[in-house]
């Protein structure tokens, strides 16, 4: 035992020996459902956004340095590697602004009724795809 | 820090399983969560072979009859057996719910039985809600008053004051909605949890209650209130088909109009 919460994992049998109480399955046992696996995308595409933040960086030092250095990095951009990179930050980015309206929502008091959560929550998903299909069409289009 | 595999000593091994008797036609299978702390083994899952026949239609009814023809050491709690007293709340078929509200019909496929998640366990299906029942005290679930009832009635109400109450004066403490939620999972030392902050409103939303302030302060704390990230299980989950991500967004919501 090396956590002192784990203490309070003590019982005893019933003929008095000292027994570690287990912990129940959580993860192992709860259904994925839309309400936890889009919260938990949430957090993924908020990840997900902060090292695409650094491709960004990367960019634009690069413009700011030289020319060879910016021909460097849009070479990678352009490359099928790159597209998936760009792809997968422009799908988090909708995903996370969609999902950030909703939070708003909730957090103004709207939108708790589980009808509304289910029907937002789809919204987000199709609104994400449109958007970042809308999007690569641009980029692949401007390449 | 969460922790998302399970401790060594709580891994789940196969079990024993126990067939259905000889004649048997309509038969479901239960998978059942087991752990006898006299054993000192690691918890398993048991399968029983269950005569739809000869059961009836809620998932409590075969635990009973599990427990009453098959294996009498298997360990629940029950009461009401009509979703009033909250007792037989348990995980099936990956949802928290109450065992005597769950037909047995709604389940496809085999009918997996674990106890609510994230929790201690006693024995087999029956979780150590000391924790929960301890947050719950905490809030301090009662009318608290400075000013003394009139001395020839009752403490009233409006019908609009008392409206403001629907919706969580019927929450049973089956602690389903609490044990679905992952914040309550990975912090549930600190945050309180759906079940206990619904009680908190409650009694913030009440028209007699006079320590809304105080009520309000106690609840301003990163932990015990906002660890709720609006995950939503909870609703999702309640048996009673109330909403505490509901209220508890209400509280947050008086928190910030208080700041003014």
């Amino acid at each position: 035992m090396t956590n002192p919460r784990d203490a309070l994992t003590i019982a005893r049998t019933s003929d008095g020996r000292l027994v570690r109480r287990p912990l129940s399955p959580h993860l192992q046992a709860y259904k994925p459902q839309i309400t936890s696996v889009l919260s938990i995308m949430n957090r993924m595409t908020g990840i997900a956004l902060s090292v695409g933040t650094l491709l960004l960086v990367w960019w634009f030092v690069a413009a700011a340095s030289s020319d060879s250095a910016y021909a460097g990095v849009s070479g990678f951009m352009r490359s099928p590697l790159g597209l998936l990179f760009l792809f997968g930050w422009i799908a988090s980015l909708w995903y996370h602004f969609c999902n950030g309206i909703r939070h708003l929502a909730w957090d103004a008091g709207m939108g708790f009724e589980l009808p509304t959560v289910y029907a937002t929550g789809w919204a987000v998903v199709g609104a994400t795809g449109v958007l970042t299909v809308v999007t690569m069409i641009a980029v692949v289009m401007a390449l | 820090m969460a922790e998302f595999r399970l401790p060594k000593h709580s891994k789940v091994k196969p079990g024993r399983t126990f067939p259905a008797v000889a004649g048997a036609t309509r038969t479901k299978n239960f998978k059942v969560y087991r752990w006898n702390p006299d054993d000192g083994e690691n918890p398993s899952t048991d399968t029983f072979e269950i005569d739809l026949d000869a059961c009836g239609p809620m998932v409590l009814d075969a635990l009973v009859k599990i427990k009453n023809e098959i294996d009498p050491t298997l360990t629940f709690r029950r009461s009401c057996r009509e979703g009033i007293c909250g007792s037989c709340a348990m995980n099936i078929d990956g949802t928290n719910t109450l065992a005597c509200l769950k037909p047995i019909a709604d389940v496809k496929g085999e009918v997996r039985i674990n106890p609510l998640p994230h929790m201690l366990v006693v024995k087999d299906l029956v979780p150590d809600l000391s924790k929960a029942y301890a947050q719950l005290r905490s809030i301090e679930p009662w009318l608290k008053v400075d000013t003394p009832a009139p001395p020839d009635s009752e403490r009233l109400q409006s019908k609009e004051e008392r409206s403001q109450l629907d919706g969580m004066w019927e929450c049973i403490l089956c602690f389903c909605c609490t044990t679905s939620c992952p914040s309550y999972w990975w912090n549930g030392d600190r945050y309180l949890g759906p079940a206990v902050l619904l009680q908190a409103y409650r009694w913030i939303a009440d028209s007699r209650d006079e320590r809304t302030g105080e009520r309000l302060d106690a609840l301003q704390d990163p932990f015990k209130l906002y660890r709720c990230h609006t995950i939503m299980n909870c609703t999702q989950t309640c048996p009673k088909g109330l909403n505490p991500a509901k209220a508890i967004s209400k509280i947050k919501q008086l928190l910030v109009e208080r700041q003014g």
